[in-house]
């Protein structure tokens, strides 16, 4: 699959359109690794 | 007449109240006139000059000056400053008021205010920085009513909603400085698509920098011009801890202002010497952009400096002040000086008279809420009944 | 459309991005030359003699489509024969997409059509967030009335200060701009005022052609011609080219460089997926060791506190055996007695000494809580 783009107007509009798409997954994805990550921490001491 | 009435009518008629109902009725005049007979018959815009002051006071300015909720929240939540407790929610407050007075305002200025959601769920036109702008203050907006709303739980009593809503606030922080960062910066990227039409002094490449840097410390400064005012009207509502903590939030976000001040200071000189622009200083445009940068950010940061030398409150507030003005200063420098400066004075815009009463009837409905608010529900000291629990 | 549409959703799913490494490379190592079937339109400046028929022309066309005419057939139309009105500067409105202006110059007055230029890289499309701007592969850049929320950032970004706005309308106020007659092209037939001019000062081709005729005119007759080609390559090249017996300059045709509007505001936009990308990193990270350097403050400070405590019982342990141990030597039980309450005595004054640190209540317990709260 490999498109034709004639001006690099169509080009950013096809890459950015993507680019946000995955910039919302991202933040979604970094959130559930940081809560994987520190998943078995101590607790925090509840004074 | 009973003096029940004549009672209610002096509190009422205060100069301050019939100032503000003049101008909320003028607004509504405009508001009318606006939306029934068209853009054209309030403002001085033109097909040269698209945009006028609502986007360079009521967005450009409007959304720098409520860079305070950014910078306050991840001072407390992310870095651990811990004094600047009491100065979360009151920014809070008014970055939430001040970006959904934002978008209020944006109603007046498109043409067609009904179709405000389409670049965010009609058509998404991802190469334009304006969409990245929406997309940003939509998503800060909810993310700043969320922020704000424990206020609004605890002043109704919820408690269910409270304890939901808690848990979000780390997330929530970053996700506002990730978003801020976005939207600060790109409302000076705006500009980069029209460099034939911008003066050189305020056309760069770093505008978007210059943009979100200049946010950081006019989200601060804006932090203590309000403190400012709220100690004059709202001085009453404010708890012990508030009241303790106040000076300390003036020491220190004057200081963090000045150092970042400094900062912009010199790569708006860098920004200078990459596009080779030394030769502007010396013309009238380059005097105005050594007033914008000496007398508004180098004078200011100074000001601040000495203030926290000798620990002197009231200095850092007349810094704060003149940084706030500053910021303004800049932004209608990049969008109304700087931009079609190359038209004749003829062909150049002025605002009308109606624009205007605009932008103030906004600050008015602003200042109203917020007074509302703060009188209301527990903004400027903490409930008691979730005071140990907070 | 349809195609680029449907690629454009492919690759939103992420199989674009998986399948095409040729077109990632391409905003390094291709340049965009435009469709190369696009028509455009040159204007020779040296033909033309400011008659006003292209105005004309484009008004039989549009006039019926424009805001002042559209629902007042009854309204006054232009008078396009009055030529007194090339002594003023003009430019287009939402009742006009096109004018002619007159220029004084060395050689004599000189005229110059104003309308869309139909970029290769439209500032207008690039800076509209609701896509209401297209490049067809035709050449015309065409406006989508219907998504128009009317923000007025194509005219900002327009560097020929083009796209004009109906101010006075409270209901629709839309963009108006030439559209090159795109409805007329798809029909075969010519734009409204390349029909109208009597002096071939217009000629419609494909825009590829119409550099090479323009290249020509320039090498037949140089003493007529100034050497540059206007929207050859201006920002990103245009569709309409122009040709002029001066400088362009003169012509008020700015020096505009080459870099097209994506240029200008990729690097920006690819920052936004940067800020997305690292700033949860960082500040993510700023938040875990403030809370990781405040645990240890406080693990220290009870350690501390530990220690001192341990020392000390140990010491009055040692003093104890010593002292039993003379006790028993002595036999004194009266003896032993006090030196157990001297133990005892010593234990309670330390930790008497150590107590404060450790209840800073009165500062902590508020920032405690927060910790807390921002962890739950």
């Amino acid at each position: 699959m490999d498109t034709v783009f004639y001006s690099y107007h169509d080009f950013m509009l096809a890459t950015k359109t993507i680019t946000y798409v995955l910039m919302g997954l991202g933040l979604f994805g970094l959130l559930g690794f940081w809560l994987f990550l520190t998943g078995r921490d101590e607790p925090i001491r509840k004074y | 007449m009973n003096t029940h009435d004549n009672g209610a009518k002096n509190t009422l008629l205060t100069p301050g109240n019939v100032i503000t109902a003049i101008i909320l009725l003028v607004g509504l005049f405009i508001t009318v006139l606006r939306f029934t007979k068209g853009i054209g018959s309030v403002t001085a815009l033109d097909d040269n000059n698209p945009w006028g002051i609502w986007i360079s006071f009521d967005l450009l300015c409007g959304v720098v000056l409520a860079a305070g909720g950014y910078t306050t929240t991840s001072a407390y939540y992310l870095f651990g400053l811990k004094h600047f407790r009491s100065a979360v929610r009151p920014a809070i407050t008014s970055a939430f008021l001040g970006y959904a007075f934002v978008v209020f305002a944006l109603h007046y200025d498109v043409g067609q205010p009904w179709r405000l959601v389409y670049p965010i769920f009609v058509s998404q036109g991802t190469t334009s920085i304006l969409f990245e702008v929406g997309l940003c203050v939509f998503l800060y907006v909810t993310v700043l009513a969320i922020e704000f709303s424990p206020a609004v739980w605890e002043w109704l009593g919820i408690k269910k909603l409270r304890s939901l809503v808690l848990p979000l606030t780390i997330p929530l922080t970053i996700l506002g400085v990730i978003l801020s960062t976005m939207h600060q910066s790109s409302l000076g990227a705006l500009y980069l698509i029209a460099p034939s039409k911008m003066h050189p002094l305020w056309y760069s490449s770093f505008i978007p920098v210059f943009f979100f840097i200049s946010s950081m410390f006019a989200g601060m400064s804006m932090v203590i011009f309000e403190g400012i005012l709220a100690h004059k009207g709202l001085h009453g509502k404010m708890d012990a801890l508030h009241l303790k903590q106040a000076d300390g939030v003036v020491l220190a976000f004057g200081k963090a202002s000045a150092f970042v001040m400094m900062g912009y200071l010199f790569i708006r000189f860098y920004g200078v010497a990459m596009d080779n622009n030394f030769k502007y200083l010396f013309t009238g445009y380059g005097l105005w952009f050594l007033v914008e940068t000496i007398g508004f950010v180098a004078l200011p940061a100074f000001l601040y400096a000495m203030g926290a030398r000798e620990r002197n409150v009231s200095l850092m507030k007349i810094a704060a002040v003149i940084t706030v003005l500053g910021v303004v200063l800049n932004r209608f420098n990049v969008s109304q000086v700087a931009f079609n400066y190359q038209l004749d004075a003829s062909e150049r815009y002025f605002p009308h008279w109606m624009e205007i009463g605009v932008s103030v009837f906004v600050v008015t409905l602003i200042i109203t809420a917020y007074r509302f608010i703060c009188t209301k529900m527990p903004v400027m000291y903490e409930h008691p009944e979730y005071k140990d629990a907070h | 459309m349809q195609r680029r549409k449907f690629l454009t959703l492919m690759s939103a799913a992420g199989l674009g991005a998986a399948l095409s490494p040729a077109s990632a490379n391409a905003a390094a190592t291709t340049s965009f030359n435009g469709h190369p079937e696009a028509v455009g339109v040159l204007h020779d400046s040296v033909r033309c003699i400011g008659c006003r028929k292209c105005e004309e022309g484009c008004f039989k066309v549009n006039g019926q489509d424009l805001p002042a005419f559209k629902n007042d057939p009854s309204a006054q139309r232009p008078d396009f024969a009055d030529l007194e009105v090339l002594n003023k500067k003009r430019r287009t409105n939402c009742n006009t997409y096109t004018v002619v202006n007159r220029y004084q110059t060395e050689k004599g007055p000189v005229y110059r059509k104003l309308q869309c230029n139909h970029c290769q890289e439209p500032a207008c499309a690039s800076a509209c967030f609701v896509k209401a701007f297209v490049k067809t592969p035709e050449g015309p850049v065409v406006y989508k009335p219907e998504l128009c929320v009317g923000c007025r950032y194509c005219m900002v970004a327009c560097p020929f200060y083009v796209p004009t706005y109906d101010y006075g309308s409270a209901w629709n106020p839309l963009v108006y701009k030439c559209t090159m007659c795109a409805p007329r092209i798809a029909k075969g037939q010519l734009p409204g005022c390349v029909e109208a001019c009597p002096k071939e000062a217009l000629v419609f081709g494909k825009r590829t052609d119409l550099i090479n005729i323009a290249r020509e005119r320039i090498q037949k007759n140089p003493e007529l011609y100034d050497a540059k080609v206007f929207g050859e390559s201006e920002m990103g090249g245009t569709n309409w080219l122009y040709l002029s017996p001066v400088q362009h300059t003169e012509l008020a045709q700015p020096e505009l460089g080459k870099t097209s509007a994506p240029e200008l505001t990729s690097g920006a936009l690819g920052a936004v997926a940067m800020v997305a990308g690292i700033w949860p990193v960082l500040l993510g990270g700023a938040y875990a060791i403030n809370k990781r350097r405040t645990k240890m403050a406080q693990e220290e400070a009870k350690e501390a506190v530990t220690t001192a405590v341990a020392t000390t019982r140990e010491e009055a342990e040692a003093k104890l055996q010593k002292a039993l141990a003379k006790a028993e030597k002595d036999k004194d039980a009266a003896v032993a007695r006090e030196v157990k309450k001297a133990r005892e005595e010593a234990i309670q004054e330390t930790e008497a000494k150590f107590a404060p640190p450790q209840a800073p209540d009165g500062e902590s317990t508020p920032e405690d809580a927060s910790g807390k709260e921002g962890d739950a």
